[in-house]
């Protein structure tokens, strides 16, 4: 049996990835960044938390959309 | 703090138990077959089943302890917001639709669809074991916390409550009731989330001396040399004794002031005022509760109270001053709140703990008033203290921490069997998308619950698992029974999919595939049940034996294990042809053994499960996924270039 996951979904899963070891990494090796306030008062912290928590939720959106669109079957 | 049950509260969590048990037994009559009873007949549609997947997911950890780690420490608990988040991008982007297509009713159906190997069933088995036990352990002592205060009953009845009514969902109807039971928890825990920071932000902040029982904590302002004369009196107050630090005292770390005036005794922390040149002092006062060496509890030098007038701790959570010097800000907005928050000073409370003499411990409650600025940053808790560390090892704790939520949640067993309740493949995919945009919004909405309970002069300094029931308490009382009602089924949702997972692990891995007992398919439901009960009754004597162990750290443990003994297998059949079954049987053997001995040698099992100091510990830092997840996946990848290539590649 050969099922493999999507490719469009590996790409997105990359995506992510990057997104989630930035956070991880400025907060590991620069964590007075994350103190900095940026918008409307708002410190870096809590922006790339919630970032990533809807950046998580409009990418799986994105796949739904991209895989009921082209039919990919797990190429 | 005293806690006395109400009847509201308690009808309504009647109400929900039963209504949740009458739904069991009514969908219990369609589910006869082992297909039923393990994946629903895989008919359950994916909007229910997406839900589901957050009622699951949202375990008491996420709700109480999160919530509570916020409260207390600030933005840390959220971490583990993301971190558990993240995790899901995994599971939909790698793990989901080929677990559909290639399992049936376990995950160890998914990694032997290739090879047909009990090798492979006996590990995998053991490893849904291991990890739903580990995963059980903080869900029946979470529930074991909250009937406390709920219905006024000792933790251990809260334990056997929480295990008999479990295990009667499952029994009745395995994975068509727990579906149900959990799709109903998760809208709920959504919606209730929502009003309750709609009913944050509508209050506002507002500046306080003390918490919601209108207690004032009191500062004294010393002169320096009030303390250096000496002659046993606080200056000019001559009636007032300082108490000589000795039996433990001269040990604490920060400096307690102990006063005895009028036959009774207070604590109070002692800070220099920020002028350096007069070098004064400013007393704030403390709270304590001390454990005698005969079992009996003292608040702040005299035995506790079982009701409300008696001694108990004061409530905390209250901001000192807001921007501007205003006393009250009225409704915010969701960025409003945070931006306010950001320039207020808030009092948070921290504790240490001082052994006497004669046995007794005394734990000390004292105040630190923190700037917003600090309460919305990272690395304020000790587990997250490797983001302020110099040292590299605290860091790799910390980067170790944050790759097991990554990588845990696409391993946990409980989340993976709900790939079958579903059709098919996109089906798998659409709840998995409705999942995490359900635990999406649940854990943005955990930052204002944590900071908003911060904030609300209801916390029990003792107990921050408690910190969000006592929140909704604050706003009104049916809000409360709503909330402790929902947090209890949040924990029977979450334990009923454990049982299952196990108990398919025990009957269709290990006793189906390995041992080759042959069952019909009622004797494999009836099996299936008999395992759900020993599972159960085991899950209610641990959750007894650890009351005292912190549900968090214990979520955590069975992430990195989950994380280290399945995910190199599940990732690897899918991407590398060269997979063979004893690269499969290893990995998961090295992950899962190396992953828990790593936990039991650690500083944090030393200092939390054995009571020694975390500094004789044999491992540099606590958290094992840095090492033990590439571990899993290079034995994966050497066991299998060493043994023969199988046939398919």
């Amino acid at each position: 049996m050969n099922i493999k996951a999507s490719r469009s979904g590996l790409t997105l899963f990359f995506v992510y990835l990057a997104f989630y070891a930035g956070f991880v990494g400025l907060n590991a090796f620069a964590p007075e960044r994350m103190e900095t306030v940026l918008l409307s008062g708002v410190n870096a912290a809590v922006l790339y938390g919630f970032a990533l928590i809807f950046g998580a939720v409009l990418l799986s959106a994105v796949y739904g959309f991209l895989r009921s669109n082209t039919n990919e079957t797990g190429d | 703090m005293i806690y006395e049950s109400s009847g509201l509260a308690i009808a309504i969590f009647l109400v929900f138990v039963g209504f949740t048990l009458g739904l069991s037994f009514w969908l219990g009559r369609r589910a006869k077959s082992a297909e039923g009873y393990f994946a629903a007949h895989g008919q359950i549609p994916w909007f229910v089943n997406g839900v589901a997947f957050a009622g699951d997911y949202l375990s008491a950890a996420s709700f109480l302890g999160i919530c509570g780690m916020i409260a207390f420490y600030g933005y840390d608990g959220f971490l583990y917001s993301i971190g558990y988040l993240a995790g899901w991008i995994v599971a939909l982007f790698v793990v989901a639709e080929p677990m559909k297509q290639l399992g049936k009713f376990t995950f160890a159906d998914a990694l032997d669809a290739r090879f047909q190997s009990p090798g492979i069933r006996l590990a995998a088995g053991i490893s849904t074991l291991v990890v739903s036990v580990f995963y059980l352990i903080p869900q029946m002592v979470g529930a074991g916390a909250l009937v406390t205060p709920l219905l006024g009953f000792d933790q251990w009845v809260g334990v056997v409550m929480v295990g008999t009514v479990v295990i009667l969902i499952v029994v009745t109807a395995g994975m068509v009731s727990t579906t149900w039971v959990q799709f109903l928890k998760g809208a709920l825990l959504v919606v209730f989330s929502a009003v309750l920071t709609w009913m944050i932000l509508d209050r506002g902040l507002k500046v306080a001396d003390g918490g919601a029982d209108g207690h004032r904590f009191a500062e004294l302002r010393i002169l320096a040399g009030d303390f250096a004369d000496n002659d046993g009196t606080l200056g000019p107050l001559t009636d007032v004794r300082i108490l000589p630090p000795s039996d433990g005292w001269e040990k604490a770390k920060e400096r307690f002031v102990r006063l005895e005036s009028g036959g009774t005794t207070s604590v109070w922390l002692a800070r220099r005022t920020s002028n350096e040149e007069t070098a004064d002092w400013i007393l704030h006062e403390a709270q304590t509760m001390t454990k005698t060496a005969d079992g009996k509890r003292l608040v702040n030098g005299r035995p506790k109270g079982v009701k409300k007038g008696e001694p108990e701790l004061h409530p905390v959570g209250y901001v000192q001053s807001l921007p501007g010097d205003i006393r009250e800000t009225g409704p915010l907005t969701a960025v409003g709140f945070l931006r306010t928050l950001q320039d207020s000073t808030v009092v948070l409370w921290r504790s240490e703990k001082l052994v006497h003499g004669d046995g007794s411990e005394t734990t000390v409650y004292y105040p630190k008033p923190t700037p917003g600025g600090e309460v919305l940053r990272p690395g304020e808790h000790p587990t997250f203290r490797g983001i302020r560390s110099e040292k590299f090892t605290d860091k790799l704790n910390f980067l170790s921490l944050m790759l097991a939520l990554f990588c845990g949640t696409a391993s946990l067993p409980h989340i993976l069997i709900r790939y079958y309740t579903v059709k098919d493949a996109a089906s798998a995919r659409r709840s998995t998308i409705v999942g995490i945009a359900s635990i999406g919004v649940f854990y943005v909405l955990t930052l204002y619950l944590g900071l908003g309970a911060m904030t609300s002069g209801e916390l029990d300094v003792s107990d921050e698992n408690m910190s969000a029931p006592l929140l909704a308490k604050g706003m009104n009382t049916w809000l409360f029974a709503a909330i402790s009602a929902i947090a209890f089924t949040t924990v029977l949702g979450t334990v009923s999919g454990l049982i299952l997972a196990a108990a398919g692990a025990v009957t269709h891995d290990l006793l189906g595939s390995v041992f080759r007992v042959k069952m019909n398919d009622s004797e494999k439901v009836r099996m299936a049940k008999i395992s759900s009960v020993c599972v159960g009754a085991a899950a209610i004597a641990l959750g007894i034996l650890f009351q005292k162990m912190n549900p968090t750290f214990l979520v955590g443990w069975a992430f990195s294990v989950a994380a280290s003994a399945n995910l190199p297998s599940l990732v690897m059949i899918l991407f590398w042809p060269r997979v063979t079954r004893q690269g499969i049987v290893a990995a998961i053997s090295v992950g899962m053994v190396s992953s828990m001995a790593w936990i039991l040698l650690s500083g944090e099992a030393y200092s939390r499960v054995y009571g020694l100091d975390a500094a004789l510990a044999i491992v540099p830092f606590s958290q094992p996924g840095i090492l033990t997840i590439p571990l899993g996946f290079i034995t994966l990848v050497a066991v299998s270039l060493l043994s023969p290539a199988p046939k398919s590649s």
